[in-house]
């Protein structure tokens, strides 16, 4: 095992144990809290194979954590509770969608795939708000959360917990395969020099579209998860706001690396609940949070040129 | 004589006003070394760049192995055994020489969309690929990234990836451009290595490099052929002496 394995095996225990040391202390909050940066997290591995390992600068991965809310919640709407069900479209919906977004935006690169990605997730974000069915802009509470066949209750709190736990250690290794495999190889390869690519005989394409598909796939259920964690969904999953908030634990995680989009949803959001929240702090921090996070952010991405994964002990540079 | 195994048949490109290509009929047979040269701005990179697939001629016709080429994509060249290397080194800097072999030698293979074993422990790729370096003596550099490779090395490596996807014919592009001079004369003995074992199209600007290893030299200028023969015989050619070589002195 290398130290970095070790790092966020480490970390991945620390997270594990958050149950039982809430409860000790009373603090049901922290439960909340952490399973929504394990989420988040989910979300962030998915744009990391995408945005680290191919390269493509996607600024509409928050269409897919929509897509998955959605199918929750508007299957809920007509009464569907069956989780499977619902969770199954989460994912099926979001790659096909993917699918038909990355096959056109796929053959671009540079700014133009950013534009493209972020234009399609406006076009979703607004048909979200335009469905007055499904709350419109308001969005629509979720009534009952998803059901699995009594296996297992996400009214439960430590329940859903470790739910989200497993999905997110499972999303960890799969992806550290893909990225290791054949098909990681030639993904990291269309990123690092696509001209060669093409020279030893190998169309970038394919292997880019695949990626991009199995990305939305996965950020499908991250939404999915989500719908439950709020039990309320708006199109403001969908917003480019969002999609940038993505991007930027991704970065401030550290690009392409395993455990950066982990460690960037936890320090985004953490930073971003003390900043608002910890009483310690004077008013006038409280009140202007997000700008005390702007000043924060920007120094980790001027200091820590490898994110915050490059912090950690056992890093080096491959 | 052997059989031919790439011609072109009058092709033609041009840039608006700019003819780069004009009407080029060329050949390479089977096994020989066939030099291209010609004075900077001559076409030269134009026509490779047609060759391999980078360009697609605006008339005439390529023919790689008997089979119309002319609209095919450049992987799919590849694939058909047309390797190329790059006047400007072009390599995988972030992975390891090996890597960079390995993935060479995955492509060829196919079998790329495969999702799950880590390809680094696969045999089938790194076993191959470890011979690729030994051809062009790298299989001490194995494991160093490629960014950190000497720039002959760097070159090198280039060449070890073109014969991972075992091609029928390797189109070198300058291959010892901007070469120390024991660097050049290990690129040139690497190369007469290969010799008559692959097929070889050279575009070079070292005359030295030209004349030790070509069996055949085609003279490009202004986008035309004016001269194609032995080595021999491009010396004693009074038209390309006055074209070219006379500019070296």
């Amino acid at each position: 095992m290398t130290s970095r394995t070790a790092t966020l095996m480490a970390i991945l225990l620390l997270l594990a144990a958050v149950p039982p040391v809430a409860a000790y202390f009373a603090e049901p909050f922290y439960l909340d809290l952490l399973r929504r940066v394990m989420i988040f997290a989910i979300a962030a591995i998915s744009l990391n194979l995408i945005l680290g390992y191919g390269g493509m600068v996607s600024f509409g991965h928050a269409a897919y954590l929509g897509i998955g809310a959605y199918a929750v919640g508007v299957l809920s709407h007509h009464g569907i509770d069956n989780g499977w069900l619902q969770w199954g479209v989460a994912i099926g919906a979001s790659a096909l969608v993917a699918a038909a977004i990355g096959s056109i935006s796929v053959r671009t690169s540079g700014i133009y795939f950013i534009m493209i990605t972020l234009a399609f997730t406006q076009m979703l974000y607004y048909l979200g708000v335009s469905i007055a069915e499904y709350g419109g802009d308001d969005g629509m509470r979720l009534k009952v959360r998803s059901q699995f066949s009594g296996l297992i209750d996400l009214n439960d709190p430590t329940a859903f917990y470790y739910l989200v736990f497993a999905i997110l250690v499972l999303s960890l290794f799969l992806t550290r395969r893909i990225v290791d495999s054949r098909f990681g190889l030639v993904l990291r390869a269309t990123r690092s020099n696509e001209a060669r690519t093409r020279a030893i005989g190998l169309s970038p394409y394919p292997f880019r579209l695949t990626a991009f598909i199995l990305s939305g796939a996965l950020c499908g259920l991250a939404g999915a998860l989500l719908a439950n964690q709020t039990a309320f969904l708006t199109p403001e999953f969908m917003n480019w706001t969002r999609s940038g908030e993505l991007m930027f634990m991704v970065i401030l995680g550290g690009i392409a690396t395993t455990a950066g989009p982990l460690l960037g949803a936890a320090g985004l959001l953490l930073l971003e609940d003390t900043l608002q929240g910890w009483s310690v702090l004077p008013k006038w921090v409280q009140e202007h949070w997000q700008l005390y996070l702007g000043v924060i952010l920007v120094l980790v991405v001027l200091y820590a040129r490898r994110g915050l994964a490059g912090l950690l002990p056992g890093d080096k540079h491959e | 004589m052997s059989e031919v195994l790439l011609e072109t048949r009058q092709i033609r490109k041009s840039f608006g006003a700019l003819v780069a290509t004009d009407g080029v009929d060329f050949d390479v047979r089977e096994g020989e070394t066939h030099a291209v040269i010609g004075p900077n701005g001559a076409g030269k990179t134009t026509f490779i760049k047609q060759l391999s697939g980078e360009l697609r001629p605006d008339a005439g016709q390529i023919r790689f192995a008997g089979e119309d080429i002319t609209a095919l994509a450049v992987h799919k060249r590849t694939r058909q055994g047309l390797a190329r290397s790059f006047q400007i080194t072009s390599i995988y800097r972030d992975f390891s020489a090996l890597d960079n072999v390995a993935l060479a030698v995955q492509a060829h293979a196919g079998h790329s969309f495969r999702f799950w074993r880590p390809a680094r422990e696969d045999r089938n790729l790194t076993d191959p690929a470890l011979k690729c370096l030994q051809q062009v003596s790298l299989q001490d550099r194995a494991g160093v990234l490629a960014a950190n490779l000497s720039h002959g090395e760097q070159r090198q490596l280039e060449i070890a990836m073109a014969l991972a996807t075992q091609p029928r014919l390797l189109l070198l592009d300058e291959p010892v451009a901007g070469m120390g001079t024991d660097e050049s004369q290990r690129m040139v003995e690497l190369l007469s290595a290969l010799k008559g074992e692959k097929t070889i199209i050279l575009v070079e600007h070292d005359m030295d490099a030209v004349f030790a290893l070509a069996d055949r030299i085609s003279v490009l200028v202004y986008g035309r052929i004016v001269a194609t023969g032995t080595p021999a015989e491009i010396r004693a050619n009074q038209e390309v002496r006055a074209a070219y070589l006379g500019e070296d002195g």
